[in-house]
């Protein structure tokens, strides 16, 4: 019974661990986007309303629970717009059970960030990129969790 | 010597490929003929008076696409007089976005009352041929002889979400430099958007 409770008081405090979504202007994002550590970071760009977003968003959770002793970390970059934070941002992360570190960017100038993400990105979701402190790679395409695996496979090596 | 040749064909290949994905400003734009929600084939052949034509790839599921609606009704109806309409493409498969069928285009465009033809990227021909990633995609043409000459590709303006925020007209402004006589600056922007849906 003391267990039942335990469990159930740790799906309540992880469930309301994303209770908050910090919402950023890209300044305050653009430091995550690049690394001195020794991790390799995937960065995923993605909105509710997307659907190939949200087809691949369990591959990425896939990813950060097989990946996570070797020193990969995951950061889901949402688009929605902030207004929609409580009806739709919020929801949609328990209905799914995210458990990756999410942001919400907040920054409608895309003209201004689009080309600092990468030079290559015509602005088109889902994107991500993947970083060390010495590689970068970027693409503009949705992912199965076989290629995901072998990008990072290829940067661990 | 051999494998300095095959890196040069490579890179030839490579940078042919590339640029064949699609228009770069400056590029000559190609006319198509397309159905239209009114059950009309359109092409730019169809405007003989038109000094240029905004040409939007866009759609109906897309919430980027939707907030720009009202302003893409809004240019049209000022530029259209000037010599330069919107022509709006979905090139969506629908087999891919049910939300982007033609059946859903008529209805949407009737729904706003698009002053500007929304055409049906049957077999999705089309945008591959200009380039167009994501959905709003903008090419503005302006006419050079007997050329459509791509003169500005993009987005609408600086800010999605809120136009009265909207600090920067990109694509007003491109074509009142035409009007004058001017090269658009920019002639290229970039905005978050929705992929192209292709069905698998």
């Amino acid at each position: 019974m003391k267990r039942i409770i335990s469990v159930i008081l740790l799906a309540i405090i992880f469930s309301a661990s994303y209770s908050q979504v910090p919402e950023l202007s890209f300044e305050q994002l653009e430091p995550r986007l690049s690394t001195t550590s020794d991790s390799l970071y995937v960065v995923n760009f993605w909105a509710t309303w997307c659907v190939p977003c949200v087809k691949e968003l369990p591959e990425f959770e896939k990813l950060r629970e097989v990946y996570s002793d070797k020193n990969v970390k995951v950061l889901l970059v949402s688009l929605d717009n902030p207004r929609h934070m409580q009806t739709r941002v919020l929801p949609f992360i328990q209905e799914h059970n995210l458990k990756s570190e999410i942001v919400l960017l907040d920054d409608p100038r895309s003209n201004q960030w689009i080309p600092l993400v990468d030079e290559s990105w015509s602005g088109a979701i889902p994107a991500t990129i993947f970083f060390t402190k010495n590689s970068r790679s970027f693409y503009e395409q949705a992912f199965t969790y076989k290629e995901l695996e072998n990008i990072v496979d290829s940067k661990l090596q | 010597m051999k494998k300095l040749l095959f890196l040069f064909a490579i890179t030839v290949l490579t940078v042919n490929l590339v640029s064949a994905q699609g228009y770069n400003v400056g590029d000559k734009a190609a006319d198509f003929r397309l159905k239209n929600v009114d059950g009309s084939y359109v092409s730019m052949s169809d405007y003989p008076d038109a000094k240029g034509f905004v040409i939007v790839f866009t759609c109906n599921h897309c919430p980027y696409a939707v907030a720009y609606e009202d302003r893409l009704i809004e240019l049209d109806k000022e530029y259209k007089q000037k010599g330069y309409p919107v022509i709006a493409i979905n090139p969506n498969d629908p087999a891919a976005q049910p939300q982007d069928s033609y059946e859903l285009m008529q209805v949407r465009a009737r729904e706003k009352g698009f002053t500007f033809p929304y055409l049906f990227d049957e077999g999705q021909k089309v945008y591959p041929v200009y380039g167009a990633t994501r959905t709003p995609h903008i090419y503005l043409l302006n006419r050079s002889g007997n050329d459509l000459v791509v003169a500005y590709i993009g987005t609408i303006d600086d800010n999605y979400r809120d136009e009265s925020a909207v600090e920067e007209r990109f694509l007003a402004d491109a074509i009142d430099a035409l009007l004058d006589g001017r090269k658009p600056e920019p002639d290229f922007t970039r905005a978050i958007g929705c992929t192209i849906k292709v069905a698998n």
